[in-house]
């Protein structure tokens, strides 16, 4: 049953060294305050899980938290590369990043099968691709009614999903609206949930296209403002597109990205002083 | 205007209006971000407004104002008919065959339209890490039709594709069937400098039109492998006014909107 805590305590209490965590996120509502968390108590070796891994998951990989990458696409969302993520991959840099690469159907159904207690999920897809060579979570499989050729790829079952939501209600509800990409699934796959959200609320009012998880499918509910930027948040805030332009920047060379994250990630307390330090830098950052 | 009263264009606008007009009224697309996103959205702007815009963050029905930076963005969720998950969006509406096309963009091609996004050199060391699949695979073998829409150079128009990431014709002639996909695979690929067809038998992608002004020696010159040029070469009609007029506002107020942000 969510409990209303810190988003500190959340993580201390959840999330140990080694575990597999998924962020998820579609380019809407991206748990930055849980990564930057995650990097903050120096959590390390973990599994990394995600369809679209952007620049929590970038900065996460170049400070040393990751050990295994499960992914299906990897970028700065219409800027272009990440460039931790392939110093990791094309150098080795800070550590070797194992990769488990699918496709997005291929994941979504895994988020599918593990939110449904399934071993697997069956899809038509892959067949033909270089993927199955590298990747040893596909696997073609006969359907046992008409013998069709299919792929079986097995269920994902993260220790920790990591989602950010709108709003909260006070019983530990939790809305999300707009663009959900695969959060709910995500979410009812792992055996421990965290969400950070904008606010907690009396009461929900309707809106177009709105989720609701219940309380029961969430441990931790921790209020973040801006807890998603620089993506944005459907009612609260826009995307920073100047953010992930600037990204390029900072991330493109190790020692940069270094101090950058010392500086803001590393030296705040928190997300909302974070979040101050970065409105109060006049050139970006 | 030049002189003679002709239309003045960029070759990526001649490429975004030729790849538009490929898009059926009414048809179902599912859309790739970038050249493909501009192309479809011209398309539903000028002579397709009923056409249904799928694209892979699970909005149905995309209205876009502007061009969506990223694939989730929200101007995609604003005035969208639905907004499923991604599960639903490749389940319910990809592999169940409810897609008419596929607009796709890619970093490498090869002469069968089989697409890479994922490695340049050896998976194990990469010289260069792309992306990766992203939903690709499952739109190029799915979509009833595919549309890829990308620049043509010898660097992305390679003889051999480092990581096959996206089938299209495969090796070939009848090899695509052999793996039992719902969709017929690329029906066109539309580059900066003309149009390209597979062959009915080989299969084997073949420069059936040209842009105006380019040559058949540019478009080999530009392509990584020997070009198979067709018999009679068409010449793409050039943009229209309109045509033009339409993209450009499109696409100052997507820059416009981006500066706001």
């Amino acid at each position: 049953m969510a409990e209303l805590v810190e988003l500190r305590e959340a993580v201390t209490g959840l999330m140990s060294d080694g575990d597999s965590v998924a962020l998820e996120g579609f380019t809407h509502l991206i748990p930055t305050a849980a990564a930057h968390e995650i990097i903050r108590q120096e959590i390390r070796d973990l599994t990394l899980i995600r369809m679209t891994p952007d620049l929590i998951y970038d900065q996460m990989i170049g400070m040393g938290c990751a050990r295994k990458l499960i992914f299906s696409w990897g970028g700065n969302p219409g800027v272009g590369s990440l460039h931790r993520f392939r110093d990791a991959v094309e150098n080795g840099w800070p550590r070797p990043l194992e990769l488990e690469e699918h496709s997005h159907a291929g994941m979504a159904n895994r988020y599918v099968a593990g939110a449904s207690n399934l071993p697997f999920a069956v899809l038509r897809g892959y067949v033909g691709t270089d993927l199955p060579k590298v990747t040893s979570t596909i696997v073609p499989i006969k359907c046992p009614f008409t013998g069709e050729e299919l792929v079986a790829v097995p269920a994902l079952n993260p220790d920790v999903a990591m989602i950010h939501a709108q709003q909260a209600d006070r019983r530990g509800n939790v809305a999300i609206w707009g663009i959900s990409g695969i959060q709910k699934e995500a979410a009812l796959s792992a055996k421990r949930v965290i969400v950070t959200v904008e606010e907690v609320v009396e009461k929900f009012e309707p809106r177009p296209f709105q989720i609701v998880l219940p309380a029961v499918a969430v441990d931790a509910i921790a209020v973040e403002p801006g807890g998603s930027r620089p993506s944005y948040a459907d009612g609260y805030y826009d995307r920073d597109n100047a953010f992930y332009e600037a990204w390029d920047g900072i991330s493109r060379d190790r020692k940069r990205f270094g101090e950058w994250m010392e500086r803001h990630v590393l030296g705040t307390r928190d997300f909302a002083e974070y979040t101050k330090f970065i409105e109060s830098e006049e050139t970006l950052r | 205007m030049t002189d003679n009263g002709a239309l003045e264009y960029t070759t990526d606008e001649m490429m975004t209006v030729a790849a538009s007009r490929e898009l059926e009224d009414g048809a179902v697309c599912f859309v790739g971000i970038g050249l493909p996103s501009e192309a479809t959205n011209l398309a539903r702007a000028t002579h397709a407004p009923n056409c249904l815009l799928i694209y892979e963050s699970g909005t149905i029905g995309a209205k876009p104002e502007v061009l969506p930076l990223s694939i989730g963005d929200g101007v995609l969720a604003e005035h969208a008919d639905s907004v499923v998950s991604v599960s639903e969006i490749f389940n319910y509406w990809l592999q169940a065959g409810r897609v008419d096309v596929g607009f796709l963009g890619a970093a490498q091609m090869d002469r069968y339209g089989n697409i890479n996004t994922t490695v340049i050199g050896t998976y194990e060391s990469p010289k260069v890490r792309l992306p990766g699949a992203g939903g690709a695979p499952e739109i190029a073998a799915s979509a009833r039709e595919v549309v890829i829409v990308l620049r043509q150079k010898p660097r992305s128009f390679v003889e051999d594709l480092a990581f096959v990431t996206s089938v299209g014709h495969r090796h070939g002639g009848d090899s695509r069937g052999e793996l039992g996909y719902g969709g017929a695979g690329p029906s066109m690929v539309i580059t900066d400098l003309g149009i390209l067809r597979p062959d009915p038998v080989t299969k084997e992608l073949t420069m059936t039109a040209l842009h105006p002004g380019t040559t058949v020696e540019e478009a080999k010159e530009a392509t990584g492998w020997e070009l198979e040029v067709a018999a009679k070469v068409e010449t793409t009609d050039p943009p229209t006014e309109r045509e033009l007029e339409i993209l450009r506002d499109l696409k100052a107020r997507t820059e416009a909107s981006r500066k706001k942000a």
